[in-house]
C-alpha cells in the first residue's frame, strides 16, 4: 500500500507541473502591459520599467516560467499589490475558511447523496424513490448562489433562525457552536447540486449491482435484506460511486466561490473574485495553483480509497 | 426518429421539460416584437416597484427599469451566450478529439495529456483564471466557459473516433486515395455527429448556468446590459428589502436549467435500450407470488416437493411462460437430475424453490413448493430467509460472477454460517477452514484470505460448494455447477458432490444440459423442454430406453468414447419462444414423428410409477400395467 501511495504521488508531479504551465500560459495571455494594469495609466515610464523588472517581466517567457516556478517551490508566491502582503500568507489564511466550508459540504453531499441513492434504489418506484427523484431534480437545477440567497431570505431574514452571513459573529462569537450556526446555510447551499448528482449516480449504481449474480448468491445463503443492500450491494456500488465523489469534490471546492460571495465567507474563492476585479494577477495565479494542487492531492486520496475498497486494483 | 420522439414523450417529465423550454424559447424569440418597455431606460422615481403592479407585471429594479423587459432580454442573452459556448466547446473539443483519435500515436498522446491536465483543474477555477487574464466581460466569460468544456468533448469524441478509425470503411477511404482532411470530414464526422449533439444537449444546461454564475460574480456581462446572472447579482444588493429583484431572474435560471435537464434525461432514457426492456428494475428480496388457482394439496412425496409449479416473466405486455406445470421431488440421499437445453426453464424452476427468481419481472403464478411439508411459496420472507442456505442451499454456475468480488472467500463462508447461527468470528473462521478442507482445497488456511479473482475456476467452484455445505443443509440445488469448468476439474467436482451426498445423506437437485453428467451422478432424471417436463424416470431406464423423441435425440447428441460408428446428430431447429408457445406439443416443430394431433391440443404427462412421458407417440409404449 505504501508503495502504491508513493507511486501515485510521483505520478502527480507531471500533473502539478502541467497545472502550473497552464496557469502561467493563461496569465501570459493578458493583453497589454501588466505593469500598466497594476500601476494605472498615469504611471511614469521609470516606475513601469522598475515594476517590470521586479515582476521579472523583462525576461523571456520560458525564463519567467522557471523563475516563477522556482519561487513557488521555495514558498514565494510573490506579493499581492492590492493587499500589500505575501500571496502565500493570504492564501493560507483564507484557505482554512474554504476548507471548512468545502469539507463540511463535501461530507454532507457524500453521506446524504449515497444514502438517498440507496434508499431510492431499495424502494424503486415506491413513494420514497419518487420523492427523492423529485428532490434530486430540484437540487441539480437550482443554481447554488440562488439557493443560498433564498435560504438567507427564508431562514435568516424571515425566521431569524440563522445568521445572515459571515463565518463568526462579530461580538461574542468565535467558538464552535457559533461556527456551526454560520456554516449550516452555506454548506447546504454548496452541497445541493453535488448531493443530487451523487444520489442519482448511487441509485443507478445500486440498481446495476442488485441485478448481479453475487447478490442472488447472498440471498441464497440467507443473508437478510438489510445486509444485502447496505453490505453486499453498497460495497460493490461504491466502486463506481467513489470516482464520482472525487469529481464532485472538485465542483464543491470551486463552487465555493459563489457561496463565499453570497454568504460573505472569508475564503479563497471570495479572495479570487476580488483579486480578479482588482487585476491582482499574482494573487489570482497563486490562488488558482494552490487550490488546483490541493485538488490533485485530494484525488490521490480518492484513488487510495478506491484501491483499499477494490482488491482487483493492482497496488 | 418518430419512434424516438414517441418514446421521449411517453416520458411525462421530459414532455414537461420540452413544453417549459419551448415556451421560454418562443417568448425569447418574439421578445423584440412584444410591446415591452426599453430594458435599459431608468426611472429612479419608480424604483423597486413590487410585481403585479399596473404597467410593471414583474415590478422594477433599483433603477426603476421594467423587470419583465429586463428578464426577457436577459434570458435572450443568457441563452444565446450559453448556446454559443456550447457550440464553440463542441466544435473545438470535437476537432481536438477527432484529430487525437484519428492520428493516434504521439499526436494522440500529447493532446490527451494536455486534456488530462485541463481536467485536473476544478472546473470553475479554470474559468476564473481565464476571465482573470482576459478581464471581466460577457464575451470573455463566454470564452472561459467554452474553453473549460473543451476537454469534456475532446475526451468523449476521441473515444468514439478511436473505435471508428480502425474500421474498414476508413481503410477503404484511405486506399481510395482520399486525404486526411477529406476522410475526417466525409467519413468520420457524419458518424460522430450524433454523439456530439447528445453531449451538447447534456452540457448546454451547465454552460448556461456557468455563464450566469460568472455574470453573478460580476465577471460576465457589464452594465447596463444584463443577462440573468448579473440581474441576480445586482438583485442580491437589495435581497432583503426587495427580494423580487432576485427571485425573478433566479426562478428563470432554475426553469431553464431544470427543463434542459429533464429533456436531456428524457433523451438519454429514450436512447438507452436497456430501459425499454425494464431490465434496470431491481430484483426484490423474494420472487413475487401471485397464484391464480388453488394451492395443490400435499402428496407427501420427497423432502423437497415441487408441485405444478408455474413461473412466468411479465415484461410489458408480454408474458414469458418459463415454467409450466412442473412437478418434481427429491428424497434424502437421492440425486435428481434436471436436464434440458438453455431456455428450457430448468434454472428458473430451481430458483423458484427459494424465491430467487428475479422479480420483477418474474412471478410465480401457480403450484406449490413444499419443504418437509411446508409450502414455501406461501411462506413469509422471514421464514423463507431462515431456510435459505440453512435447509436448502444453492450451488451456482460460474462462481466468478456468483461470489462477491470484494469480499475474501473466508468472510463469505463465515457470513453464510453467521447469518443463521450466532457464533463468534473465531468459531466461524474455524468452521470455514473445515469446509474448505472438506471440499479438498489445498492450503485452505491461506486460501481463506483470497479474493475470488485470485483463485482458479475449479477452486472457486469448490468454494461455492463449501458455501452451500456451510450449514449442513438437507437439500442442495446445483444449477449447472460444472458448466464453466474444464473436463478434469468437472470430474473432480462431480466426485466431490457424490461423496458429500453419500456421507451426509444430502438430497441433490442437479441441473445440467449434459447427459454424461446425468449418467454419472443422478438416480432419477427429469427432461425439460420449453418450460415443461417431457420425460421423467430412473436414470438408467431413461438412458437405455428413452420414451420421448426429444430425449432420444438429446441422448444421441452425446458423443460416446470408442463408439465411433454411431452418427452424432444435432437436433435441427430451435426451441419455441416461451412467450409464443404453441397450443400442442412444444417439440412438434422439430419432431420427425409429429402428427396433426400433436399440434391440436396440450398433451398431458402420462405416468407409470416413476416413469412419465409427455408424448402421444412415444418411442415405446409406457407400461401402464407395471404399476
Amino acid at each position: 500500500m505504501g508503495r502504491y501511495i508513493l507511486k501515485r504521488l510521483i505520478s502527480a508531479i507531471p500533473v502539478l507541473l502541467g497545472i502550473t504551465i497552464i496557469v502561467f500560459l493563461i496569465m501570459a495571455m493578458i493583453p497589454g502591459d501588466p505593469a500598466i494594469a497594476i500601476l494605472g495609466g498615469y504611471a511614469t515610464a521609470d516606475r513601469i520599467a522598475d515594476l517590470n523588472r521586479d515582476l521579472g517581466l523583462d525576461q523571456p517567457l520560458v525564463a519567467r516560467y522557471f523563475i516563477w516556478l522556482g519561487n513557488m517551490l521555495t514558498g514565494d508566491f510573490g506579493r499581492s499589490f492590492s493587499l500589500n502582503r505575501p500571496v502565500l500568507d493570504e492564501i493560507l489564511e483564507r484557505f482554512n475558511a474554504t476548507l471548512i466550508l468545502a469539507g463540511v459540504s463535501f461530507m454532507m453531499c457524500s453521506l446524504l447523496g449515497i444514502l438517498a441513492g440507496v434508499v431510492s434504489a431499495a424502494r424503486q418506484y415506491g413513494f420514497a424513490d419518487k420523492a427523492i427523484t423529485f428532490a434530486v431534480l430540484i437540487g441539480i437545477s437550482v443554481p447554488s448562489f440562488f439557493l443560498g440567497m433564498m435560504m438567507i431570505l427564508f431562514f435568516a431574514v424571515n425566521l431569524r433562525w440563522l445568521p445572515v452571513s459571515g463565518m463568526y459573529a462579530i461580538y461574542g462569537g468565535g467558538d464552535l457552536p457559533d461556527l456551526i450556526r454560520h456554516l449550516i446555510m452555506p454548506a447546504t447551499a454548496l452541497a445541493a447540486v453535488a448531493t443530487g448528482v451523487i444520489a442519482r449516480l448511487s441509485r443507478s449504481a445500486m440498481l446495476e449491482v442488485l441485478r448481479q449474480d453475487y447478490i442472488r448468491t447472498a440471498r441464497a445463503k440467507g443473508v437478510g435484506e438489510r445486509r444485502v443492500i447496505m453490505g453486499h450491494a453498497l460495497r460493490a456500488a461504491m466502486v463506481s460511486i467513489i470516482p464520482v465523489l472525487g469529481i464532485q469534490a472538485g465542483f464543491v471546492l470551486s463552487g465555493a466561490v459563489y457561496i463565499e460571495i453570497v454568504f460573505q465567507w472569508p475564503g479563497v474563492g471570495r479572495m479570487l473574485v476580488t483579486a480578479i476585479l482588482q487585476r491582482d494577477i499574482l494573487l489570482v495565479q497563486g490562488g488558482v495553483v494552490f487550490v488546483a494542487a490541493c485538488y490533485v492531492f485530494f484525488n490521490i486520496l480518492v484513488d487510495v480509497a478506491q484501491s483499499l475498497l477494490d482488491p482487483r486494483i493492482k497496488t | 426518429m418518430s419512434g424516438f420522439l414517441k418514446l421521449l414523450f411517453r416520458n411525462r417529465l421530459a414532455a414537461v421539460g420540452a413544453v417549459v423550454l419551448g415556451t421560454i424559447l418562443v417568448l425569447v424569440l418574439i421578445t423584440p416584437l412584444l410591446p415591452l418597455k426599453d430594458p435599459n431606460v431608468t426611472d429612479t422615481a419608480n424604483k423597486f416597484i413590487p410585481p403585479f403592479t399596473e404597467g410593471h407585471l414583474l415590478g422594477t429594479d433599483h433603477l426603476g427599469r421594467d423587470q419583465l423587459s429586463r428578464l426577457l432580454h436577459g434570458t435572450r442573452l443568457s441563452l444565446a451566450v450559453g448556446l454559443a459556448a456550447a457550440v464553440i466547446a463542441a466544435t473545438l473539443g470535437s476537432a481536438v478529439g477527432i484529430i487525437a483519435g484519428y492520428f493516434g500515436g504521439r499526436t494522440d498522446n500529447v493532446i490527451m495529456r494536455g486534456v488530462d491536465m485541463l481536467m485536473a483543474f476544478p472546473y470553475i477555477l479554470l474559468a476564473l483564471a481565464i476571465v482573470a487574464a482576459l478581464g471581466p466581460g460577457l464575451l470573455n466569460a463566454l470564452i472561459a466557459v467554452a474553453a473549460v468544456n473543451i476537454p469534456f468533448f475532446a475526451r468523449n469524441i476521441r473515444g468514439i473516433t478511436v473505435s471508428l478509425a480502425g474500421r474498414e470503411f476508413i481503410d477503404a477511404a484511405r486506399l481510395a486515395g482520399k486525404g486526411h482532411t477529406r476522410i475526417i470530414l466525409t467519413e468520420l464526422l457524419p458518424n460522430v455527429l450524433p454523439t456530439i449533439v447528445i453531449a451538447m444537449s447534456t452540457t448546454v444546461g451547465w454552460m448556461i448556468l456557468e455563464t450566469a454564475g460568472l455574470s453573478f460574480l460580476g465577471l460576465g456581462s457589464q452594465p447596463p446590459v444584463a443577462d440573468l446572472g448579473s440581474m441576480l447579482g445586482k438583485g442580491r444588493d437589495s435581497l432583503i428589502t426587495d427580494p423580487h429583484t432576485s427571485i425573478v431572474p433566479g426562478v428563470m435560471i432554475f426553469l431553464i436549467v431544470m427543463s434542459v435537464n429533464l429533456l436531456g434525461d428524457g433523451v438519454r432514457d429514450a436512447l438507452d435500450p436497456r430501459l425499454k426492456s425494464g431490465a434496470l428494475s431491481r430484483p426484490r428480496a423474494m420472487t413475487a407470488v401471485n397464484r391464480k388457482g388453488p394451492v395443490p394439496e400435499t402428496d407427501d412425496k420427497g423432502l423437497l416437493n415441487i408441485q405444478n409449479l408455474e413461473t412466468q416473466f411479465h415484461v410489458g405486455p408480454r408474458v414469458y411462460r418459463a415454467v409450466n406445470d412442473v412437478s418434481l421431488h427429491v428424497k434424502p440421499g437421492e440425486c435428481l437430475g434436471v436436464i434440458g437445453e438453455s431456455g428450457s426453464g430448468k434454472s428458473v424452476t430451481a430458483l423458484s424453490v427459494m424465491g430467487l427468481v428475479a422479480s420483477p419481472p418474474g412471478v410465480i403464478t401457480g403450484g406449490a413448493v413444499r419443504y418437509a411439508g411446508e409450502d414455501l411459496l406461501g411462506a413469509s420472507y422471514k421464514s423463507l430467509r431462515t431456510k435459505r442456505g440453512e435447509n436448502v442451499a444453492y450451488i451456482f454456475q460460474d462462481p466468478l460472477s456468483t461470489l462477491h468480488p470484494l469480499y475474501r472467500v473466508g468472510d463469505q463462508l463465515a457470513e453464510a454460517i453467521q447469518c443463521h447461527h450466532k457464533i463468534s468470528d473465531a468459531k466461524a473462521r474455524a468452521r470455514s477452514l473445515e469446509l474448505l478442507r472438506a471440499v479438498r482445497i489445498p492450503n485452505a488456511e491461506s486460501r481463506l484470505r483470497d479474493y475470488p479473482h485470485e483463485m482458479s475456476g475449479g477452486m472457486r467452484q469448490r468454494v461455492g460448494i463449501a458455501m452451500a455445505m456451510a450449514n449442513d443443509p438437507d437439500v442442495i440445488i446445483a444449477d449447472e455447477p460444472t458448466t464453466a469448468l474444464d473436463v478434469t476439474v468437472q470430474a473432480q467436482i462431480l466426485a466431490l458432490l457424490d461423496d458429500l451426498r453419500r456421507e451426509r445423506g444430502l438430497a441433490i437437485v442437479f441441473i445440467t444440459h449434459d447427459f454424461g453428467v446425468v449418467a454419472q451422478l443422478t438416480d432419477r432424471v427429469a427432461v425439460m423442454y420449453a418450460g415443461q417436463i417431457v420425460e421423467q424416470g430412473r436414470t438408467e431406464e431413461v438412458l437405455s430406453r428413452p420414451l420421448h423423441p426429444y430425449t432420444r435425440r438429446l441422448i444421441a447428441c452425446v458423443p460416446e468414447l470408442g463408439g465411433g460408428r454411431r452418427r452424432l446428430e444435432a437436433i435441427p431447429g430451435l426451441p419455441p419462444m416461451v412467450d409464443k408457445l404453441p397450443r400442442g406439443c412444444a417439440f412438434a416443430a422439430r419432431c420427425d414423428k409429429a402428427q396433426d394431433s400433436c399440434r391440436a391440443a396440450p398433451i398431458a404427462l402420462s405416468r407409470d410409477g416413476d416413469r412419465a412421458v409427455r408424448c402421444l407417440f412415444p418411442e415405446e409404449a409406457l407400461r401402464k400395467d407395471a404399476s
